[in-house]
């Protein structure tokens, strides 16, 4: 049982840590630009099949630092030459700017890659187990992609808590208009946090491509779920979004894991409905195959009870 | 000089519909499958082997009939809605055959779909041609004359899959795993009734569904296996929803065998590698059935769409198709579907044959493992699949209760 219940949160934890690298990036982007960024998840696709073709030419190590540079590049010219020309036909614009520029990526990755998942493999250097719980082996992989992402999560912290840049950061997130009077070029501000939030998604690829699989369809896979965190998180809250991904990381896995159907759930809690009663189909149903809904239940109960989410400042 | 340009346009048309006047009657056969989204690889899998089959059904019944078939790609992105709006669309563009594979949740709606447009309107009606959704009602319970499946139904696979698994000495403790929907609510409860009180130290330890195409970490579900002491695990996944599922089993070193419908394709081998060795598929086609002509159309396959060749069910429906065409002399589905109704085709791997009372196909069904020695290896990884087993068409063949309720 204790084996069970630490591979579980082992488990939570690689997922939310990955989903909190998609999630960094978007939540800056979003807070501080208003940009409901559709295409940040396939920024996401684009760096693992960058370092894809990296990694068979050169190899991973190589694959791991140039890829998000690649793709943080690709982010910023995006910016500056996209939607900065949309920027001032409205959201409403921007919006559809990122939805279009989604399936154009989309459909670019298809034409250059093919359709079919490519062979992306874990470096032989990391492919072992590292350590055996109650007989299931534990990926040596795994810890490595906890290990970048708290260190990403570090570095990011530290930039916008201690540096200049991250200062002026942090108030175009809150107040853009009186930044920009003051005297900083906002807009190239906002182009530096496009890229960099492009740049932690492409490195999000390249650790995840390999784990699970890249293929085309793995941007709409996480598209949604990105989205719960960040507004779970709160929008502009880097430590938001880590609370966020880490919360829906662990309820994820640990519903997987709870075989008890949905009256027996509410019974523990003090809730006693009738299992044969009104909504019968709703009780019987098993909270391990709920388990992948989770992330949007919990997306509603946070927005209903704190619009601004988790530790987020701005509610609009 | 208006007058002059006008009329030569004129008799430029003319003779433009005289020619197409003699040269062949294009009969069009609309693949509904999902070609973007989470199982477009799946899709987009189906439309190359129908390309292909579609090819040897022109040069083969087909040849100098004066017709031929030409395909028409939908996308569907395995939603029902979708596929009805499709549909609509397709028939509105005169396509009157009608062929889709993924999903039994999307065969429902066709299905059912068509049969009232058939009975709508009668003049315009259209066959369903089913290549791989294989819940069983399709055939039983919610049979529709106008469909026909060409895949072995769920239960039929189950059987031979079952009768394997108890068979193998060093299975104790099955878990059954499965997609939530119709189809693998079908495959579980042909697990469940099939497994029990085969062998009295075999049993289901677990029993489980996931949604379709929303899970990307299997290792939580491996730890439960590996929990409850599972040493075989019977699933009917398919797409990202085995290759991910077979993935995480082979990185975190689980040691249970895969007793699976689709574990045939080729990424999905990738992802499992050497781990593979012993896993076992139900198919009605593998590779490395020893004939001649498979092994030709399977290596000219692979030459032009560097892929394997596997959905069987695609070759068989389009064969039968321009048989049923050939033999009827026209392409008015009524006249081409009475004809399939009792046809056989004999291919190159065994009679197939189509059941008069609910338009099941019956085709020999194999049982094959992974294993390392064979003569066709997949690219990358030395395993190929092992025939174990052979069963005859006959003899899947499963009672049925189906009464067709719109039989012409």
């Amino acid at each position: 049982m204790m084996d069970q219940l630490l591979l579980i949160l082992l488990n939570g934890l690689v997922y939310g840590l990955l989903l909190f690298m998609l999630s960094s990036g978007l939540t800056l982007i979003v807070g501080m630009m208003g940009v409901l960024n559709f295409a940040h998840a396939s920024f996401y696709m684009l760096g693992a099949y960058i370092a894809y073709t990296l990694s068979t030419t050169m190899n991973f190590w190589v694959a791991l630092v140039v890829a998000p540079l690649i793709v943080g590049v690709l982010g910023a010219i995006v910016e500056q030459y996209g939607l900065r020309a949309v920027h001032k036909h409205g959201h409403l614009a921007e919006l559809l700017f990122t939805f279009g520029l989604a399936m154009i990526i989309g459909e670019v990755v298809q034409l250059i890659w093919g359709r079919m998942p490519v062979p992306y493999r874990v470096p032989p250097s990391l492919d072992f187990p590292l350590f055996s719980i109650g007989g299931t082996a534990y990926p040596a992989y795994r810890m490595f992609m906890v290990g970048v992402s708290l260190f990403m999560f570090v570095v990011l912290y530290a930039a916008l808590a201690r540096t200049r840049l991250g200062l002026v950061v942090r108030a175009a997130l809150t107040h853009p208009d009186m930044v920009s009077m003051l005297g900083h070029n906002v807009p190239r501000v906002f182009t530096l946090v496009f890229g960099g939030g492009c740049a932690l998604a492409g490195l999000a690829g390249v650790i995840a491509g390999n784990a699970y699989q890249t293929d085309p369809g793995m941007a709409l896979a996480l598209g949604a779920i990105v989205f719960a965190v960040v507004v779970m998180g709160g929008l502009g809250s880097i430590s938001g979004a880590l609370f966020a991904s880490i919360i829906i990381g662990l309820v994820q896995t640990v519903s997987i894991g709870l075989d008890m159907k949905l009256h027996a759930a509410l019974g523990k809690i003090g809730l006693h409905v009738d299992p044969a009663g009104l909504f019968s189909d709703v009780w019987d149903i098993s909270i391990n195959r709920a388990a992948p809904v989770v992330p949007f239940l919990l997306l509603v109960i946070i927005l209903a009870v704190n619009p601004k989410g988790l530790a987020g400042s701005r509610s609009s | 000089m208006r007058f002059v340009t006008r009329a030569a346009a004129a008799v430029a048309v003319l003779i433009s519909t005289a020619v197409s006047v003699h040269a062949d009657e294009v009969i069009r056969v609309g693949l509904i499958d999902p070609m973007s989204g989470a199982f477009a690889v799946a899709g987009r899998l189906g439309e190359q082997h129908f390309r292909f089959a579609i090819e040897k059904a022109n040069a083969g019944p087909l040849a100098g009939t004066g017709k031929k078939l030409e395909l028409v790609v939908l996308d569907n992105e395995v939603s029902p809605e979708k596929s009805l709006t499709v549909l609509r669309k397709a028939i509105d563009d005169g396509v009157r055959y009608v062929t889709q594979g993924n999903g039994s949740s999307v065969a429902f709606a066709l299905s059912d779909a068509i049969a009232k447009h058939n009975k709508r309107e009668p003049n315009r009606s259209v066959l369903y041609l089913n290549y791989a959704a294989v819940d069983p009602s399709l055939t039983n319970d919610k049979c529709n004359w106008w469909h026909f499946r060409f895949d072995a139904d769920s239960d039929m696979k189950m059987h031979a899959l079952t009768d394997y698994l108890v068979s193998q000495k060093d299975v104790h403790k099955a878990y059954v795993f499965n997609m939530d929907y119709s189809f693998g609510v079908a495959v579980e409860r042909g697990a469940m009734s099939m497994l029990k009180d085969r062998r009295p130290d075999l049993q289901v330890v677990g029993n489980e569904r996931i949604p379709m195409g929303k899970v990307k970490d299997f290792t939580p579900y491996i730890a439960k296996f590996q929990a409850a002491g599972a040493d075989a695990v019977v699933t009917g996944n398919w797409g990202p929803d085995l290759s991910l599922l077979v993935k995480a089993a082979t990185d975190t070193g689980y040691k249970g065998r895969f007793f699976t419908y689709y574990l045939g394709s080729r990424d999905v081998v990738a992802e499992i590698g050497m781990a593979g060795k012993g896993a076992a598929i139900v198919a009605v086609f593998y590779d490395n059935i020893d004939n001649p002509v498979l092994k030709e159309w399977a290596s000219e396959f692979e030459k032009r769409y560097d892929n394997t060749f596997g959905s069987w069910t695609a070759m068989t429906s389009m064969m039968m198709l321009g048989q049923a065409i050939k033999q009827a002399g026209t392409s008015d589905p009524l006249a081409v579907g009475k004809a399939m109704s009792t046809m056989t085709w004999e291919s190159p791997a065994g009679a197939v044959s189509v059941r008069a009372d609910n338009h099941q196909v019956l085709q020999p069904l194999f049982i094959a493992a992974l294993d390392t020695g064979t003569p066709h290896v997949f690219p990358d990884v030395p395993l190929g699949f092992r025939g174990i087993g052979r069963i005859d068409g006959k003899d899947t063949a499963m009672p049925t209760t189906c009464k067709f309720p719109n039989a012409p």
